[in-house]
């Protein structure tokens, strides 16, 4: 057993960053050609010399998690889907490869260049054009914040479908092209089940204008669904009509000590069988994410011993009361039945965000502690922490190495990160393809909700058979023939 | 110093935590349908209580609040919390926006008379009228020491030594029990009411009352004439320079 406070020293970050291309040395530039000063003035003539950037590219070239950077020379912030178009068509005539980038939140290394390609910013495509308060819709542009989206459409007693911890830099539109999932897909279901309507740009500079305030809609092939989730391969997102729910007016939460991971499902299938419809978030972690939230961010557990695991679940209604009722009921069974032997319920707001931020907190903590080697995967729900244990198993003789699981159990999505002191590729060689292998095994997802990117391309064949990779080379090769949008990420490279 | 009885105040009002709509008659705020829960300086008083009851300077922790039927809600943290029983003081739903200190301080000395507590810790004010006036108010009439503002208390045979927070800083006092005392922010950090205690606290006692039978008259003193929105603030101007600054400065007679 590694002793908990022993893996928590802070190392510095400086030597984490690997470069995307020599963390997979065998990945070559593809034949693409270099950009020149006739090329920037062009990209200043039609987004101004405003949306040109130069220098200081640190932020744009590596990702939050600082895994992976790239060495891009250019980013091009266009403000209209006009110039968006302007920008792509001149790429496409020269064969310029671009990265489309959001908010840079990406945990995959989707959003970065890997070498030289123009990194193009959504950043100053941020209006929110129309809110239509009786039908609950709202109309915006790709690079709003998602906070910032929320607080508007807040203001007319909507909510976003869709919340995560990246919400105050992630971008709607990256949201979109890597079909994030979050916390609330339990209550709310998945993104693209919100989105009415999108505008994109092909690779080619034309504009595909999907754009469309119908819920219902059975007029033909339904496109705008191959670009959500595409990573910015296909094209760009500059436009989006997304279908808002009320904002609750009850909100509670919950947080429950249990003794297994056995208990932990106990207590959510009660849970979920008491509460019903007004459940909007199940999440579990493990005692060592609660360690490391308190430890490296000062947040104290509202529960006064440490437990083996943490279930948390919040509720969402339209009535105090009614939703009262239906929690008490719930935690009195879930004593009775002693699937937990401790928890807490909120009783403020403030309480309620601080039990929520020990779960958000999470990847922040580990990120202060070490490399992260991060897996998200779907798994049936019985076998979700055994993929810890045996992890942890392989990794008991690497030094300064823990492992810790976390994540949406209400979605089966477990969030399994190894923490090193450094990269380093003989710990990644122990993890890596065994983690893929046995999601596969069960027949599970290698990606629940991050993405292929770059991380994970090389992957795919272990959630998607070969006839569904080859149609979507297929589709690749129709939008973008060039192959000039994001290379290198979602699709095999070298399988 | 052991076996003390302690009666302690809580309020139930708006979270903290929402955004507060003044009413379309501008006679108050909007409470239907908003959540609420116990007032903050209220969880420091009941925690202080606790924690004395922990340390066995407190035997007993008698939870009393005055307000409408949800109050209980309120009470029930207490008790969840660690408090013993409950006082709940009901009055009529839509009138305790006009419960007013005085009224509950009169109401508190009558339950004083009748639980016979060694020390009375209230919650330095409520975040809906920031009154800080109910302590005050109920020293005076039992004419026992208060010790408001407090930041730290310890108990030391039939006396308390407070910490307390004023303008100039902290001033520590000593006073004689029985004493009212008034809980500050920084006085104790609150412990979540944990869901065992919630179900224990189910069976807990809470004994209800009226003003009417403690004999108390609640009639406002005060009338609330009109309630509005700070004004909205003004967007200021950019200047280029400091040469334009100054004049800007001159135009609006600030120089």
């Amino acid at each position: 057993m590694i002793p908990v406070r022993q893996c928590l020293k802070l190392t510095p970050l400086c030597s984490q960053i690997r470069h995307g291309s020599r963390m997979f040395p065998q990945l070559k530039r593809g034949s693409f050609n270099r950009i020149t000063d006739e090329d920037v003035n062009l990209f200043a003539g039609i987004v101004g010399q405003n949306g040109i950037k130069t220098e200081e590219l640190d932020h744009y070239n590596t990702d939050w998690l600082n895994t992976v950077s790239g060495f891009t020379e250019l980013v091009v912030s266009p403000k209209s889907v006009e110039e968006v178009a302007a920008v792509l068509r001149h790429c496409n005539g020269r064969r310029l490869a671009v990265v489309p980038q959001g908010g840079n939140t990406g945990l995959v290394g989707g959003s970065n260049p890997v070498f030289d390609e123009i990194v193009l910013s959504l950043e100053r495509l941020n209006n929110i054009s129309h809110i239509d308060p009786y039908a609950g819709i709202v109309e915006c542009e790709a690079g709003v914040i998602l906070q910032n989206l929320s607080d508007k459409v807040g203001e007319h007693g909507y909510t976003v479908p869709l919340d995560l911890g990246a919400r105050g830099s992630c971008f709607i539109g990256g949201n979109l092209a890597t079909h994030a999932g979050g916390l609330r897909v339990v209550r709310y279901g998945q993104l693209r089940g919100s989105v009415l309507g999108m505008r994109v740009v092909l690779p080619d500079g034309q504009i595909l204008d999907g754009r469309s305030n119908m819920r219902k809609d059975n007029t033909g092939y339904d496109i705008k669904q191959l670009f959500i989730g595409s990573e910015g391969t296909l094209g760009v997102i500059t436009d989006v009509s997304l279908l808002l729910p009320q904002t609750p007016v009850s909100v509670n939460m919950a947080l429950f000590g249990c003794d297994s991971f056995d208990d932990v499902i106990k207590c959510y299938r009660l849970s979920r069988q008491c509460l019903g419809e007004i459940v909007s978030a199940c999440e579990f972690m493990d005692s060592l994410c609660m360690t490391s939230v308190n430890d490296i961010l000062g947040l104290a557990s509202p529960l006064e011993d440490s437990h083996p695991f943490y279930y948390l679940v919040e509720t969402s209604g339209m009535n105090m009361d009614h939703d009262m009722e239906k929690l008490e009921t719930c935690i009195e069974k879930v004593f009775e039945s002693g699937c937990a032997t401790d928890g807490v319920m909120a009783a403020s707001k403030d309480q309620a965000r601080h039990m929520m931020s020990l779960r958000e907190n999470i990847a922040p903590a580990l990120k202060a502690v070490g490399f992260n080697y991060k897996y998200d995967v779907s798994l049936p729900i019985q076998h979700m922490y055994s993929l810890v244990e045996k992890i942890r198993n392989k990794m008991r003789k690497t030094e300064g190495a823990f492992s810790v699981g976390y994540g949406h159990l209400g979605d089966n999505n477990l969030h399994l990160n190894i923490i090193t002191p450094q990269y380093c590729t003989q710990a990644l060689s122990l993890i890596e393809p065994f983690v893929y292998e046995e999601v596969s095994r069960l027949k599970g997802s290698i990606s629940a909700e991050h993405g292929m990117g770059l991380k994970k391309a090389n992957y795919l064949r272990y959630s998607k058979d070969p006839s569904m990779i080859a149609m979507m080379r297929s589709l690749k090769d129709v939008f973008d023939p060039n192959g000039i949008m994001n290379p290198y990420k979602l699709l095999p490279w070298n399988d | 110093m052991s076996g003390l009885r302690v009666l302690v105040g809580c309020k139930r009002v708006i979270d903290y935590a929402v955004k507060i709509r003044v009413r379309p008659d501008s006679l108050g705020v909007v409470t239907d349908g908003v959540k609420h829960s116990m007032n903050p300086f209220d969880e420091n008083a009941i925690e202080e209580a606790v924690r004395m009851k922990q340390k066995k300077v407190v035997k007993e922790i008698v939870v009393a609040s005055c307000g409408p039927s949800q109050s209980q809600e309120t009470i029930r943290t207490a008790l969840a919390m660690g408090a013993d029983r409950g006082i709940h003081v009901e009055v009529p739903a839509g009138t305790d926006a006009n419960l007013q200190p005085l009224a509950v301080a009169k109401i508190f000395s009558k339950l004083v008379e009748k639980e016979k507590p060694d020390l009375v810790i209230l919650g330095k004010q409520a975040i809906d009228d920031d009154a800080n006036q109910t302590t005050q108010l109920l020293a005076g009439m039992l004419d026992w020491p208060q010790g408001t503002m407090a930041s730290v208390v310890s108990a030391s045979d039939g006396s308390l030594t407070i910490t307390r927070e004023i303008d100039g800083g902290l001033e520590d006092i000593s006073v004689s029990l029985p004493a009212v005392i008034s809980a500050d922010l920084r006085l104790n950090e609150p412990r979540y009411a944990t869901l065992p205690n919630i179900m224990k606290a189910k069976k807990k006692k809470i004994e209800k009352m009226t003003p009417d039978k403690l004999g108390v008259d609640i009639t406002p003193r005060l009338k609330i004439l009109n309630v509005v929105d700070p004004p909205v603030r003004q967007a200021g101007d950019k200047v280029p320079d400091v040469t334009t600054l100054v004049e800007k400065l001159k135009e609006k007679g600030h120089l």
